[in-house]
C-alpha cells in the first residue's frame, strides 16, 4: 500500500524522482490566456467604434501584470500546484472582463466593467495572499467551527437588509454590496470537510438498521445536517434559490464521497425533489420561473412580448455555430441582467457554439484538476475539501448555465469569474487559491522520511 | 474515498455533457426557428441596420434613409412623398411596407440573394449586401403634370407607354407624405391613424386600387366587341336603334345625355356619347362575345401586377340581357380600375396588343451593377388591328369634333373618350368624370401615351362634372408632358 515504507528490500532509500513542477507551462498558458484576452478586447473595439480601445494596451498590462503576480506567488510558494488552474481562471475572468466592457458600450448609464476590474483585482490579490500565507491547508481544519459560524451569520445578515429584486442576499452598505452567500459556500465546504474527515468512519459504520438502510449514529450526523438545514432554510427565506441548490448539492456530494453510501444520494435527491416541487408550487417568484421554463414562449403567445428567457434563447440561437463576432451580437435585448446571470447568453450569440463549448470545456477542465487534486491529496480533509470546492464550481456552472440555455428553470446565480459581481469573483479568486494550494501538497514529493513509524497515521500516498 | 472522487467526475462529466447537448440543440437544431420567431428582434434590427436602396424616377432618388442612431437604426425618407406615394407605397418599421417599397422589399433591403457578388456568399458571411436600387418607368415630367392637373380633387391618373406597357404616370388624389410612417415612434401611430381615418382617403391608391363604374368610357369596348363579332360591318351605318331605347325585356327607357342618337352610326355614337346606340350593340352582341371581349382588354383578371397587384376590373359574366344592354356602357356591375382603362385606350393605341403594365425598370446593386431588367411582355390581343385602326379613327373624331375636345393637343393626333358614370343608389352620388385616350405626336412613328384619368371630386358642381370638363384638360396636360416633357 505504501510506496515508502520500510526499506528491508533496499538496501538505502533512493530519493524519489523530483516530479516536475511544471512552472514554465503555467506562465507559457497565462501568456496564451491574457493574449486571448486582449484579442478579444481589441475585437470589441473594432466591431462598436471600428478602432483599437486606446486603453487596449493598458488593459493588456494590467491583466499581464496581475496574472504574473498571482504566477510568482504560486511559483515561490506553491511550485507543485497544478499548472492549469491560474491560467483558466485568468482566461476566464478576463474573457467576462471583454464580454462586461462590450455590454457596457451599449448601456451607457451602467457601467460595470471598471467595478468589475477593481473586484478582480481585489480576488487576485486574495488569491496571493492565501498562496502566500496558507502555508499549509489543514490549519483550516482547525477552523472548522469558526467557519461554520461564520458562514452562517453570513448567510443571516441579509435579513436585515433591503431586498433587492425580489431576494434578499444582498448587503448593501453605501455603494458597495456584496453577497454573503458567496463568501458562505466556501466557509461551508471548509466545515463540511473538516466535520466528514473526522467522522467518517462513524458515518459508514455505526447506527441502526431501519430496513435495508443504515442511520449512521444522530449523535454523528445531527450536527452537520443541522447546518445543512439551517444554511438552506436560510436561503429558502431570503429566496436564494440558486444558492440553496448549490448547498444542497454540495452536501450530498461530500457526504457521498466521505462516506459512500449511495442511499445518501437517494435521499438526497428525494428530499431535493419535494423541496423543489414544494418551493415551485408554492413559492410565486420560483412558480414563474418553473413555468417559463416549462413553455418560454407562452409570454410572446399571449401578446406580452418575449420573455427574458425566451430573449436568452434567441440571443444563444443567433450566435448559431461560430456566432455574430464579439460586439456583433444583440444579447442586450435580453434587459435587465445581461451582465450578471445572463452574460453567458452574451458569449453565446457572439462566439457561437464554438466559443460557448470553449468555455464549458474550460469550468470542465478546472473542476477536473480540482478532482484530480482530491484524488491525489494525502489526507482526506484535503481531498474532501478539494472535492467540495470542485463541485461548487461544477454545480454553480451546471445551475446557470442550464437555466440561461432552458436546460432547468433559471435561479439567479453569477457564472464564475464571467459574471458582473464583487463577491462572486472574490470567492472565486479564493476557491482557486485554495485549489492551488491543495493541488500542490497533493503533487509535492514527500520528504523522505527519516523515523519510518513514528508518523504511523501518516496518510496513504495513492498509486 | 478514490473510487466516490471518481464517481463525482463522472457525474460533473455527465453535468458538462448534458450542457454541451442543450447548448448544441438550441444553437443548431433550434436556431433558425428561433430566429424566425416573431418577437426575435434581430431580424428587424438587421434590416434597418444599413441604409435601404433607393426608389429612382428619370435615374434620380426619390427616396432616402436617414440615420437615426436608434436600434432600428435607418428610417425611410421621401422626396415629394405625395406626388409618388402611389409608385412608392411606404416602408416603415412599425406598419410594413406596401407598393415598391413592398414588391421590390428584398432587394431594396438587401436580403435578396441576387445582390451577393457570389452565390451563397451572404450564407457563408452572414453579411448582408446594401439595399439595391430600384429605377422605375415613372418619368417625373409626365407624374407631375398629372398631379398638378388633378390639384387636389379627388381623383387618379394612370399614363402608359402602349408599345412597351411602361408606366409613365400613376398619380392617385389627395395623397400623403409617405415618410411621416417611416419610423416607429407616438407620431408614426398618430399619423397611420389620422391618415386611415381621413375622409377622403388618401392613403388609397386610386390608379390601381380602386375601382370605378366606366361609364361611356367603356364604350370603346362595346364598339370593339360590335367589330369584332359583325353585328356593326360599317362604323358610318345606321345602327337601327329606336329612341327612346326600351331596356331588353323592360319598359324601361335608357336616356341619352345627347340629342341625335336616333338609329345613329357606331361612329357618330363614339363621337357624341350615345347611350342608347352602345347598349343596343352591346345586347346584340350578346353576353358571350361581350364578356370575351372585355377579358380581352383585361377584365376580370385577378392577377395583374406591376409587380404589386392591381385590383380585378369587373364585367359580369352571368346577365340578363337588360343588365348586359347597361353594362355596355359601362354601368350596372362593370367597374374598373383607371389602370384598366388606361389599358383599353393602350389596346387602341397599339393595334389591338396589349403589353403587360409595369412599373419597374431596372433593379441594380448599390455600386451601379445591374441584377435584373424589365422588359415589354405581351398580355393579350383585346382585338384585331383592323378593328384598332377603326377605333382609332372614331377616338380621334371624339376629340376632334365631339365630347373629348378638351383633350386636342396641337402637334399631336390625339384620340380619346369621354365618361360620366353615374353611380350610388338611384344614382344620387356625383358622377365620376372619365377621359381615356392617348396621343402621337406628328413626328412619331407611333403613339407615345395611353391614359386613364378619373375625376370624383364631390365639391365640384353636379354640371360641371363630365368626363370633358373634367377630366379632359388633365389628359390632355398629361399627354403634353408624354409627348414632349414638361
Amino acid at each position: 500500500m505504501t510506496a515508502t515504507r520500510a526499506g528491508t528490500s533496499a538496501p538505502e532509500p533512493r530519493p524519489a524522482p523530483r516530479p516536475p513542477k511544471r512552472r514554465g507551462v503555467e506562465l507559457s498558458l497565462l501568456l496564451g490566456a491574457v493574449a486571448i484576452c486582449v484579442h478579444g478586447y481589441v475585437a470589441v473595439g473594432l466591431a462598436r467604434n471600428g478602432a483599437v480601445p486606446p486603453d487596449a494596451v493598458g488593459y493588456g498590462a494590467g491583466l499581464g501584470v496581475l496574472a504574473l503576480l498571482a504566477h510568482l506567488a504560486v511559483r515561490l510558494r506553491a511550485p507543485y500546484a497544478d499548472p492549469l488552474l491560474l491560467p483558466i481562471a485568468v482566461l476566464l475572468n478576463g474573457l467576462g472582463l471583454v464580454l462586461i466592457y462590450r455590454l457596457d458600450l451599449q448601456t451607457p448609464l451602467d457601467r460595470a466593467a471598471p467595478a468589475q476590474l477593481v473586484w478582480s483585482t481585489s480576488g487576485v490579490a486574495l488569491f496571493i495572499v492565501a498562496v502566500v500565507v496558507l502555508r499549509d491547508h489543514r490549519i483550516l481544519q482547525r477552523y472548522a467551527y469558526i467557519s461554520v459560524t461564520a458562514a452562517l451569520a453570513l448567510l443571516c445578515a441579509p435579513i436585515f437588509f433591503p431586498a433587492v429584486n425580489g431576494a434578499r442576499i444582498w448587503i448593501r452598505m453605501g455603494q458597495l454590496s456584496f453577497q454573503p452567500g458567496e463568501f458562505a459556500k466556501v466557509l461551508l465546504a471548509v466545515f463540511f470537510a473538516a466535520y466528514l474527515a473526522v467522522n467518517r468512519g462513524a458515518l459508514t459504520r455505526a447506527g441502526r438498521l431501519i430496513h435495508r438502510l443504515r442511520l449512521p449514529a444522530g449523535r454523528v450526523l445531527g450536527p452537520i445536517v443541522a447546518v445543512w438545514l439551517v444554511s438552506v432554510g436560510v436561503l429558502v427565506l431570503e429566496r436564494d434559490l440558486g444558492t440553496s441548490l448549490l448547498f444542497f448539492g454540495l452536501f450530498v456530494v461530500m457526504l457521498y464521497v466521505a462516506t459512500g453510501r449511495t442511499g445518501w444520494i437517494l435521499v438526497g435527491l428525494l428530499l431535493a425533489s419535494a423541496g423543489a416541487y414544494a418551493v415551485g408550487s408554492l413559492e410565486p417568484h420560483v412558480h414563474g420561473r418553473v413555468e417559463d421554463w416549462l413553455d418560454p414562449y407562452a409570454g410572446i403567445e399571449s401578446g406580452q412580448g418575449a420573455g427574458q428567457l425566451a430573449q436568452s434563447l434567441f440571443a444563444f440561437a443567433a450566435g448559431g455555430m461560430l456566432g455574430t463576432g464579439l460586439g456583433l451580437g444583440h444579447s442586450t435585448l435580453i434587459g435587465f441582467a445581461t451582465k450578471s446571470d445572463f452574460i453567458l447568453a452574451t458569449a453565446g450569440e457572439e462566439l457561437g457554439l464554438v466559443g460557448l463549448s470553449a468555455i464549458f470545456l474550460l469550468y470542465g477542465l478546472l473542476v477536473a484538476r480540482g478532482l484530480s487534486a482530491g484524488l491525489a491529496m494525502r489526507d482526506p480533509f484535503g481531498s474532501l475539501l478539494a472535492v467540495g470546492l470542485s463541485s461548487i464550481v461544477a454545480l454553480q456552472v451546471f445551475v446557470i448555465a442550464g437555466g440561461v440555455t432552458g436546460l432547468i428553470p433559471l435561479t439567479g446565480m453569477a457564472m464564475p469569474f464571467l459574471a458582473q459581481g464583487g463577491s462572486s469573483v472574490v470567492t472565486n479568486w479564493l476557491i482557486v487559491a485554495l485549489l492551488v494550494r491543495l493541488s500542490h501538497s497533493a503533487r509535492m514529493p514527500l520528504p523522505v522520511p527519516v523515523e519510518v513509524g513514528v508518523h504511523a497515521p501518516a496518510p496513504a500516498v495513492r498509486q | 474515498m478514490t473510487g466516490h472522487i471518481r464517481h463525482t467526475a463522472v457525474f460533473s462529466l455527465l453535468l458538462l455533457l448534458a450542457l454541451l447537448g442543450n447548448a448544441a440543440r438550441v444553437q443548431v437544431l433550434e436556431a433558425s426557428a428561433l430566429g424566425k420567431n416573431p418577437a426575435n428582434r434581430r431580424a428587424a434590427i438587421a434590416r434597418y441596420a444599413e441604409p435601404r436602396g433607393d426608389i429612382l424616377v428619370d435615374g434620380k432618388p426619390v427616396t432616402g434613409s436617414k440615420d437615426t442612431g436608434e436600434q432600428l437604426r435607418h428610417e425611410r425618407t421621401y422626396r415629394d412623398g405625395p406626388l409618388y406615394a402611389p409608385v412608392t407605397g411606404y416602408s416603415s418599421q412599425t406598419y410594413g411596407t406596401s407598393f415598391v417599397e413592398h414588391a421590390q422589399d428584398p432587394v431594396l433591403s438587401g436580403s435578396d440573394p441576387l445582390l451577393a457578388p457570389f452565390p451563397f456568399w451572404g450564407d457563408l458571411t452572414r453579411s448582408r449586401p446594401a439595399g439595391g436600387d430600384v429605377a422605375t418607368t415613372i418619368r417625373a415630367s409626365v407624374q407631375q403634370a398629372a398631379y398638378r392637373g388633378l390639384a387636389g380633387r379627388r381623383g387618379a391618373v394612370a399614363a402608359i407607354e402602349p408599345s412597351t406597357g411602361k408606366i409613365l404616370a400613376l398619380v392617385s388624389s389627395p395623397s400623403y407624405d409617405p415618410g411621416l410612417l417611416s419610423g416607429n415612434g407616438p407620431e408614426v401611430s398618430r399619423a397611420w391613424a389620422r391618415l386611415n381615418g381621413a375622409d377622403a382617403q388618401p392613403m388609397l391608391n386610386r390608379a390601381v386600387r380602386q375601382t370605378y363604374p366606366p361609364g361611356s368610357a367603356f364604350k370603346i369596348v362595346t364598339a370593339a366587341a360590335a367589330l369584332e363579332s359583325g353585328v356593326v360591318d360599317d362604323v358610318d351605318a345606321p345602327t337601327r336603334t329606336p329612341e327612346p331605347y326600351l331596356l331588353p325585356g323592360t319598359r324601361t327607357p335608357l336616356p341619352n345625355a345627347t340629342k341625335g342618337c336616333e338609329d345613329a352610326s357606331l361612329a357618330y355614337a363614339i363621337q357624341w356619347s350615345c347611350n342608347t346606340v352602345m347598349a343596343n350593340l352591346g345586347a346584340r352582341v350578346g353576353l358571350r362575345d361581350m364578356v370575351a371581349t372585355a377579358r380581352g382588354f383585361g377584365f376580370n383578371d385577378p392577377g395583374l401586377r406591376i409587380p404589386s397587384g392591381v385590383t380585378a376590373s369587373n364585367f359580369d359574366t352571368d346577365m340578363s340581357p337588360d343588365q348586359l344592354a347597361l353594362s355596355s356602357i359601362g354601368q350596372f356591375n362593370t367597374t374598373a380600375t383607371p389602370l384598366q382603362m388606361a389599358m383599353v385606350a393602350a389596346a387602341v393605341a397599339s393595334g389591338g396588343d396589349i403589353r403587360s403594365p409595369y412599373l419597374v425598370e431596372r433593379v441594380t446593386r448599390s455600386n451601379g451593377d445591374l441584377v435584373a431588367q424589365n422588359g415589354p411582355r405581351a398580355y393579350r390581343q383585346a382585338m384585331t388591328p383592323v378593328t384598332a385602326q377603326r377605333l382609332r379613327e372614331l377616338m380621334v373624331r371624339a376629340v376632334e369634333e365631339g365630347t373629348g375636345e378638351n383633350a386636342a393637343i396641337a402637334g399631336a393626333t390625339v384620340g380619346g373618350k369621354t365618361g360620366t358614370a353615374q353611380h350610388g343608389i338611384d344614382n344620387s352620388g356625383l358622377p365620376y368624370a372619365w377621359f381615356i385616350g392617348w396621343a402621337q405626336a406628328y413626328d412619331a412613328p407611333r403613339p407615345g401615351v395611353a391614359l386613364a384619368v378619373v375625376v370624383e371630386d364631390a365639391s365640384a358642381v353636379r354640371d360641371d362634372i363630365s368626363g370633358g370638363g373634367s377630366a379632359a384638360p388633365v389628359a390632355r396636360a398629361v399627354m403634353r408632358a408624354a409627348l414632349w416633357g414638361p
